[in-house]
This record gives structure tokens, sequence and C-alpha cells, in this order.
């Protein structure tokens, strides 16, 4: 699904190396958690997955299904199938939800070869969705997260990648300010996805989100390098121990 | 270009009601002498008049013929239900417009058909705020008015029904000019919706409208004011708005322009009663090499007064568009709020914007802040939409519309909203596919 080879990168800006040689492999139907200290690069990989302008890749190669990632498009990206739910999402006013979930979808049907859904089949499928999330039908009318809380603007987010339904979702601490029943949301919109030809990078800081998405591996990203991997006892290690311990064992 | 005023001010007149022919010789005594302001005039330093220079438009108008066009269809707003009053070339047409009955306490008749004591109001409120000394396009509009509206709403009346006004154009053999009048007298305690709606037909245009409205809004009266310029872009327009807000009153206000030869709309409103609010938001939107101007002007003459104004732009291609509000605070005028914001996208390297908000204050017990700013769509937008498939193209299309959609969304009239969405939508995406999310 997603293979990344010794992928470095840097911010151009700031000539900063923020990847220094990462190495991940995804295969179909996993779940992978990967977790790390702030400002470790979690969330310039998913960017840098995603296409964000700005990053510069000065090494490596990234490959997902079977194609050159980092030679693509963004929006080719998305409609080959890579999802990326932001940390931060973004404010778009005077857009509304509606309009930017069905241009989205069309989009990607359309490079998948599907028909275009009727506007008839798209509400009532977007509906579905908002009612997954538990958010109300009005935010389908509102701008594109415009004035979202924190909370709302994740539950978005998951009801964007069920509208979707991508190959690869990347969550970027989508868990991070939701209050316990919003994160067992969260976790329903994911399992319910969950699918021998579908794969997840779950970017957490907490071991909570864990108990309700049980991963496969879990991985420490620190200094821009995945610097241990296992399964999802690590995750409960971390959270004993957090991550000093790490810096000792790779040095 | 002192022919242009020179012919203007000999036009013959002709059908002009007998009361207004004192009006007319005064617009003339306050024209004479005068020329055409050049880009050397501060006011007028981004916006050149040459398009009036050539070609005539101080002609007068052929007469109303019957039309076999059907003109509707470039006013109609589906779904709105609305009192509609209609002027094609400046003159008022009975076929075109509403025939029901108007409320008990309102007024709405054109000046050529207004009552004795019709006429005497209008002649003691016209000019009460347009200055033809000090501007000659007013001048002007008072040497050509033979035709008008009027609307009165008397004391606490409520005006369920918005008001449609409309003044179309249609391509003549030869260029021609008409003066554009409207005064709206709104009594204590009143309430009313008015749309003043330019509009034409789709040929191109070879009109000058000059255009003078006058709102007097009393105590505690409110209106709403919506002023969409839709023309085709030849048509030329220089208008005037001016208001006035007695205590307690409220304007609100909507703006949109589209774009053409020469369009230059100056705004301006007086807080003149304790407690009045305005707020004010507008939207322009030239593309090709075509121009709009706005001229804002709040003046704060008495204390505890309050503006919000917000104006967007897109500004396409090698399209020019040019933006000057300013708030001015009276001294004494203690305690006014006056916010003024500005902001403007350019799509093309070619475009080009003149934004200066200008604020002279002179009282110390105020809250005013004024800002504009010129960008390009914010990359980190344009970013999360493509994350989501949606082309690069798409996501233009859709930012673009989203600027201007969110003060559209301001706009008290669903139907007026719907009216005008597509219509942006089809000017950010010259390939309708890229709109059709949005329509
Ligand atoms: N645009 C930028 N300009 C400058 N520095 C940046 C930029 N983007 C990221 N960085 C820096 O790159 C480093 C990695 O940031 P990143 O956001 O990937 O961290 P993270 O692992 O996701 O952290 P967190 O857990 O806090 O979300 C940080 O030091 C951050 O400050
Ligand atoms: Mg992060």
């Amino acid at each position: 699904m997603l293979s990344i080879e010794n992928l470095q990168a840097r911010i151009e800006a700031e000539d900063k190396a923020i990847l220094k040689g990462l190495n991940l492999q995804v295969n179909p139907g996993e779940v992978h958690a990967i977790m790390g200290p702030n400002g470790s690069g979690k969330s310039t990989l998913g960017h840098v997955l995603a296409g964000r302008e700005g990053y510069q890749v000065t090494d490596g190669h990234v490959h997902f299904l079977g194609k050159d990632l980092l030679a693509m498009e963004t929006e080719d990206r998305a409609r080959e199938g890579l999802f990326l739910a932001f940390q931060y999402p973004v404010e778009i006013p005077g857009v509304s939800n509606m309009e930017f979930l069905k241009a989205s979808v069309d989009a990607v049907r359309e490079h998948r070869g599907l028909e275009p859904l009727d506007s008839v089949s798209f509400l009532k499928a977007a509906r579905e969705a908002s009612k997954t999330v538990e958010l109300d039908q009005a935010f389908l009318k509102r701008g594109v997260n415009e004035g979202f809380s924190g909370g709302e603007k994740k539950r978005n987010e998951i009801l964007q990648m069920l509208l979707l339904e991508p190959r690869l979702a990347i969550l970027d601490e989508t868990d991070s300010g939701l209050d316990i029943d919003a994160l067992q949301v969260v976790a329903k919109g994911v399992n319910a996805m969950r699918a021998s030809d579908r794969s997840f990078i779950l970017v957490t800081h907490y071991q909570r989100l864990l108990n309700f998405i049980e991963p496969d591996f879990v991985h420490v990203l620190s200094g821009g390098r995945i610097v241990k991997s296992g399964d999802k006892s690590l995750a409960l290690e971390l959270e004993e121990k957090g991550y000093g311990w790490l810096e000792d064992e790779v040095a | 270009m002192n022919d242009f005023v020179v012919n203007a001010l000999g036009r013959e007149l002709s059908g002009a009601p007998g009361w207004l022919t004192a009006l007319n010789r005064q617009g003339r005594t306050a024209g004479a002498g005068k020329t055409l302001p050049t880009i050397r005039t501060e006011d007028w330093k981004y916006t050149s008049l040459r398009p009036l220079q050539d070609g005539g438009y101080a002609a007068a108008p052929e007469p109303l013929r019957a039309s076999v066009e059907p003109l509707a269809t470039h006013f109609e707003v589906p779904d709105l239900d609305a009192l509609c009053m209609v002027f094609v070339n400046g003159q008022f047409s009975e076929s075109l417009s509403s025939s029901d009955a108007m409320p008990e306490g309102v007024s709405l008749v054109p000046f050529s058909r207004a009552s004795e004591a019709e006429a005497a109001l209008i002649g003691e409120h016209l000019d009460s705020l347009a200055n033809p000394e000090g501007r000659l396009f007013t001048a002007l509009n008072d040497s050509w008015l033979s035709e008008g509206l009027f609307l009165r709403v008397a004391e606490n009346v409520r005006i369920e029904k918005p008001l449609q006004l409309v003044w179309l154009t249609t391509a003549q053999g030869e260029n021609f000019g008409f003066a554009q009048r409207l005064l709206v007298l709104m009594e204590q305690g009143s309430e009313a919706t008015v749309i003043e709606h330019f509009t034409s037909t789709d040929d191109a245009q070879n009109a000058f409208c000059n255009g003078v409205t006058e709102l007097v809004i009393g105590a505690d009266a409110r209106l709403d004011h919506y002023r969409l310029h839709l023309e085709e872009a030849g048509a030329l327009h220089v208008g005037n708005v001016c208001a006035s807000l007695d205590r307690n009153a409220r304007l609100n206000g909507f703006h949109m322009a589209l774009g053409g030869r020469l369009k230059r709309i100056d705004l301006a409103v007086r807080h003149r009663g304790e407690g009045s609010h305005c707020e004010l938001n507008g939207v322009y939107l030239p593309r090709n090499r075509e121009h709009v101007d706005y001229h804002t002007v709040l003046e704060h003459e008495v204390p505890h007064t309050s503006s919000e104004e917000t104006f967007r732009g897109i500004v396409a291609d090698q399209a020019r568009a040019v933006f000057n509000g300013r708030i001015h605070i009276h001294p004494g005028a203690q305690k006014t709020q006056a916010h003024l914001t500005n902001r403007n996208l350019l799509t093309s390297n070619q475009a080009e914007v003149d934004t200066k908000p200008e604020l002279e204050i002179y009282a110390d017990d105020v809250q005013c802040s004024h800002g504009a700013t010129v960008a390009q769509l914010d990359a980190s937008q344009l970013h999360y939409l493509r994350t989501r498939g949606v082309s690069e193209q798409e996501a233009r299309v859709l930012l673009n519309f989203g600027f201007i959609n969110e003060l559209l969304n301001r706009a008290g009239s669903e139907p007026v909203r719907q009216y005008l969405r597509p219509r942006l939508a089809s000017l950010f995406a010259r390939d309708p596919n890229l709109a059709r999310h949005l329509l």
C-alpha cells in the first residue's frame, strides 16, 4: 500500500531538515499508530505525503499503490486514495460544507471511473455520514469548518473520510482535543471503514485512542526517523515511561 | 472634454412636468462653466471620464416604444415577491411595472405621475442631500431631470414586500445619456426594503446613466437598501447615493457591481441623529478590461452613532478597481464607533486595485478602525481543497466565490442571494464545469 524509504525532507523557507531518513511500510488492511514527541516531524510526514508546498524532499522514495507518490499533484494523490485528516483543519468561509463535499466526492469518483452521484443520493450519503460522526446536519450548510469548535472540525474531517472512501487514511491527531464521546465517534468512524484493502496511519499522543482502534503496529517517530516499532503493547510502555528511555536505547 | 458638459447643459428638455423646470434651470446654472473632472482631480485620480468625452452621450434617449423584446427576463428575480417599478432608458414603463395598489401610507410614484401634494414633497426634498453646487454630475442630473421615482413611507408604516426598482437600458442607434433619480422618504418608525437594480439587455450598451439617489431616513426608521449593478459592460454609469440617518435610524446597505467601461459610485452616509446605525456591505467584480470605482464616505456628525462597512473585490484579467473609503468624525461626535475594511483579491498579475481608506477624526472618545488589503488566494485553503481531490482550477473558483459569498450571505433577502449566486459563480469560472458545484 505505502512504502516509504529513507525519506528526507526539509522546510524550504527555514532551510531546516525535519525528516531524516524515515522508513515505513504499510500493507493493505493494516493500522499503524505513530507516536512521538512534539516537533519530531509527525505532521511534516503527513504534509509531505499529501503534497503540501513549502517542503522539499531531499532524498528517498515513496510508493503508494505501486506509484511514485511524490511525483503526483496533491489532488491526484487524493483521487488515488490518499486522505489526510489535518491536525489543524482549514476554515473556508463562504464555501458551504455541502458544496465542498460534493466537489470532492465528484472529483474522486470521476477519477475512479464512477458515475457522479446525483444530488439526492449525495445528500443522503452526506446526511448518513454526518449522523455517523454525530454532527448535526446544519453543519453541512455552514462554511467549511467556519467557526466550528475544535471537536467539530475533527468530526468534519472524519465525515470527509467517510464520503471519500480512501485507500489510505492518515489521521493526524484527530483524537486531540476531543471529549471521550467524540473520541468514540471518531473510533467508530474508523472501525466502520476498516477493510482488507484499506489502511490507516494514526498519529496520536494518547494510548487512549488505541483502546478504541486497535493498531497492528506502533512506531515512535523521533528526530525525523522511526526509532522504534512494536505492537500495541509499545503504546502502553510509552504511556508509562515516556520517550526518554528510547533516546538512551537508540544511542 | 468640455463639449460633453456644454452639450449636456444645452440639451433640450422634453416631457418634464412643469414643477421640475425650476430645478432643471438651477441645474444648468450650477453646471454652467464647469468642466468634467480629470485624473488630475484627487477624487478622480484613478477613474478616467474619457469614455464620456466622445460619442455624444449628452444626447437624449429615443422615446420609449412598445417593445417586442421580452425585457422582463433581464430583471426578474425568481421567488422575489416584490412590488416592481421599471424604467427603460430612464423612462417609466407602466407595462413592465407592477400594477398592485400600494399599501396604505405608501406612495411609490414616478415623478411624471406625482400628485400636486407629492410634487410639493419631492420639490422640498430633492437635493436636500445631493449637492449640485459641489458635484457637476448632480447639476447635470438636475438639468436633465424629466422623470424619477419617489417613495414615501408614512410614520410607523412597514412595507412587507420589497420594492424592486429597475433601471434597464437597451442599445439604441446613437449613444445617449439619461438621468436616473430616486428619492426615498422614510418617516419616523417606518420600515422598507428597496432594491435598486441596474441592468440592461445583453447586447453592447451605449447608454450613460447619471444617477442620483437620496435616502432620507427618519427617526427610528429602518431601510434595507440594495444597489445592484449588473449591466452589460458597455454601459456607462456615474452614480451618487446619499443617505441621512435621523435619531436611532438604521440603514443596511448591500452593494454589488460588475465592472464596465466606466462605473463610478459615490456613496455618502450622514449620521445626523444620535443612536443611528449603518451597515454597508459591498462587492465589486471587474474583469477583462473593465473598471469599477466605489468612493464611500461615512459622516458621523453627532455623538453615539455607529457604522460597520465591509467591501470586497475580486479583480481579474486586466481589470481595475478603485476603492476609497472615508470615515469622517465631526467635532463633538463622541462615542462614535466606525469600522471599515476593504479586502481585495487579484486573480491575475495584470489586474490592479487602488484602495485607500481615510480616517478624519475630530473627536477624542471614539472607536474607529480601518484596514485595506490586497492579496492572492490563501495557499492553505487552496491546499486543503486539493487534498480532497478538487482540481486546482476548481479550488480557485470555489475560493473566489467563497470570498464574495461570505458578504452576500449578509444580504437579508434569500431570493436576491439565490439570484446573485450563479451570476457570481459564472464570473469566476469561464468554464461552467468549474462552477457546477456552486449552482
Ligand atoms: N512552516 C514551518 N516553518 C518552520 N518550522 C516548521 C514549519 N513546519 C514545521 N516546522 C518545524 O518542524 C518541526 C516538526 O514539526 P511537526 O509539525 O512535523 O511536528 P509534530 O511531530 O507533528 O509535532 P506535534 O506533536 O506537536 O504535532 C517542528 O520543529 C516545527 O516547528
Ligand atoms: Mg503534529
